[in-house]
């Protein structure tokens, strides 16, 4: 009961923040909100698999744009079809409805790719792997440049802006909940002992295979829902941004933040979204900032490989007040 | 028949410049299992170099085969020197770290020759003198073969058989092939690793460089973001014949450069671009180690 009111109160509070924020907040601010959430949710489901499985895909930015494209499709193509079907419900329910069907599109269209490349490609170890989900990432770009009912090589305008901060901010406690809890199930201690020691893993009797599709298809779903929101943002999506330049600005996040550490992605995650505006800042050192952001990334590299955080993750069950949870050492 | 033959002409001529950069990844790959995300923007520089160097030395107004060669050299040096730069600055500190931490700093650099390329050459893109005098070898209806291909084709052939020679005959070259088998054991044999490892990055950036001076005279148009894609496809030849192995990487931007000019020229020019991931990932789920690699026994 306790746990139900909880939610509720967090429910209203997130729309009261959807409904008000706008108003009290620059929209500069709310921009950067609104990337900075995308980011997190991209750098959370991607450390469940570079991270907690210890995989290391390039592909990211590929599920992401399968998840957008999708998403758009049905909401330009489907949506107003949909809504008409439900005008019997108030207008502000019904774009919502459809913009919730649209995100499970996006997330589940992406997690299928996820499945497709994972099953046959996951049996590949380190670098290959690697290199086919940078190669699966480059074929989603080209494909899409191909199609014209998409946008093709124009890109895909005219995407109607659903995204809001009720379903950024939602969303992006979601991932954090879900990537969080599975880590700390048995599952998650399945897929921490993939990323210590496969063979090891392995003789155990943990279906290593198994564990790594399941990571994969699980953060490609969030990929896929971050591309729904993005696109639904910006209502525009083009090839160009899902290159495998994106792929690797997601993985520096989670790098900075720590591999493994869910806490630092976020913390990473909102850095590097920050970072290059407030460089923008800097006057004459403008044109340098992308230079800078490269060479802090070699010097922390160099000098803290672990990444900010390391493994570190804050024990936030210790304040949930509810049910006494044993913290894992 | 015609046309297929011109296709043949430009992919192999497309391949042989691809396998110049891919040597460089395999063989950095076989010596210190790290995939050099940089070497393609020294690739770049390459180019750069060759671009700054024929203005200052007037050889840009007057093309000579000379030049071109003196063009050639001074951008394969500047290059070797790059990439030792490169290995000892970013790679060597790091070289007791996890694979993963390497490879992340390898983008890192990559990174950081693109966006300070942009800032030091201009993010327009420039245009390359023609430092050969063009000429016709052969000329029929359909089917024309000016000098350029067949002098790329030469030199990096010629370039090849140099590398060849070198890593299979000469003492350093023995040294190497010691240090990609067992490193540790190597070293024990009284082999200074240090030095070969940066032998290797010398020559795959030299070889690189060589391969952007021949890219910028078939595609006058650099600019500092062009090592990006022609490196992330030389890879892939490389992955494809079976990283570590130098005949594989060559067979393997051959095959590379042949399909996809095959690919652009009968079926869609924007496909061309795909076309090399798609022949990946076929060859990893077939043959995981490349057309010529040999399958490595898992160690526990």
């Amino acid at each position: 009961m306790k746990r139900l009111l909880t939610f509720i109160g967090l429910f209203v509070l997130i729309l009261l923040a959807n409904r008000f924020l706008p108003e009290v907040i620059d929209s500069y601010y709310i921009h950067l909100l609104t990337l900075s959430c995308i980011n997190i949710i991209l750098a959370v489901s991607l450390n469940l698999i570079n991270g907690t499985t210890g995989q290391f895909s390039l592909g990211h930015a590929g599920f992401m744009a399968v998840g957008g494209y999708t998403s758009a499709t049905l909401t330009y193509y489907l949506g107003p079809k949909l809504v008409l079907a439900l005008d019997f419900l108030p207008a502000v329910l019904a774009k919502n409805f459809v913009f919730l069907l649209a995100l499970l599109g996006g997330g589940l269209s992406a997690a299928l790719l996820g499945l497709l490349v994972g099953i046959p490609s996951l049996r590949l170890r380190g670098d290959y792997l690697a290199i086919v989900t940078l190669g699966m990432g480059e074929i989603v770009r080209v494909l899409i440049l191909n199609v014209e009912a998409i946008g093709g090589a124009r890109g895909f305008s005219g995407i109607p802006a659903y995204t809001n901060l009720f379903w950024l901010i939602s969303l992006t406690a979601l991932t954090i909940a879900a990537v969080t809890s599975l880590t700390n199930s048995s599952h998650g201690r399945a897929f921490l002992s993939v990323r210590e020691d496969e063979i090891a893993a392995e003789a155990m009797g943990i279906n290593t295979t198994y564990y790594k599709v399941t990571a994969f298809v699980i953060g490609a779903f969030f990929a896929g829902v971050a591309g729904c929101l993005f696109g639904h943002y910006l209502q525009l999506l083009h090839p160009n941004s899902f290159t495998f330049i994106k792929s690797f600005e997601i993985i520096i996040m989670i790098i900075v933040g720590g591999l493994g550490s869910i806490f630092g992605s976020v913390i990473a995650a909102v850095i590097l979204t920050l970072l290059p505006e407030a460089l923008r800042y800097l006057g004459p050192v403008k044109d340098w900032r992308m230079v800078i952001y490269s060479l802090a990334l070699i010097v922390l590299m160099l000098t803290r490989p672990q990444g900010l955080f390391g493994t570190w993750q804050p024990d936030f069950r210790r304040w949930w007040p509810f049910k006494k949870l044993k913290p894992v050492s | 028949m015609q046309e297929f033959l011109q296709q043949l002409v430009n992919g192999v001529s497309w391949g042989s410049i691809y396998a110049l950069i891919a040597l460089g990844y395999t063989m950095v790959y076989g010596v210190l299992q790290l995939i050099n995300f940089a070497h393609g923007d020294v690739f770049m520089l390459g180019a750069f170099f060759g671009y700054y160097f024929s203005r200052w030395t007037k050889i840009a107004q007057e093309p000579t085969l000379l030049g071109f060669f003196a063009t050639l050299f001074f951008a394969m040096a500047a290059c070797a020197l790059v990439g030792i730069i490169i290995e000892r600055a970013a790679y060597k500190p790091l070289r007791a770290r996890p694979r993963l931490t390497v490879l992340i700093t390898a983008i890192g650099v990559s990174l950081l020759l693109e966006n300070g390329g942009q800032l030091v050459f201009g993010a327009d893109p420039k245009f390359f003198p023609s430092l050969i005098p063009e000429s016709r070898l052969y000329e029929s209806a359909s089917l024309v073969v000016s000098n350029l291909p067949v002098i790329i084709l030469t030199v990096s052939i010629a370039l090849m058989l140099l590398l060849r020679f070198i890593v299979m005959k000469t003492t350093i070259g023995k040294a190497m092939r010691a240090v990609a088998f067992n490193r540790e054991a190597a070293s024990l044999m009284g082999i200074n690793t240090n030095n070969v490892i940066s032998f290797t990055f010398l020559l795959g950036s030299a070889l690189a460089g060589a391969g952007g001076i021949l890219v910028a005279l078939t595609y006058p148009k650099i600019d500092p973001l062009m090592g990006l894609l022609p490196g992330l496809k030389a890879f892939v030849a490389a992955v494809l014949g079976g990283i570590g192995n130098i005949p594989g990487a060559v067979l393997g931007a051959m095959i590379l450069g042949v399909s996809e000019t095959m690919v652009a020229g009968y079926i869609s020019s924007t496909l061309r671009d795909a076309i090399a991931f798609a022949l990946l990932v076929v060859i990893l789920l077939v043959k995981p180690t490349g057309l010529l690699g040999s399958r490595v026994g898992e160690k526990v």
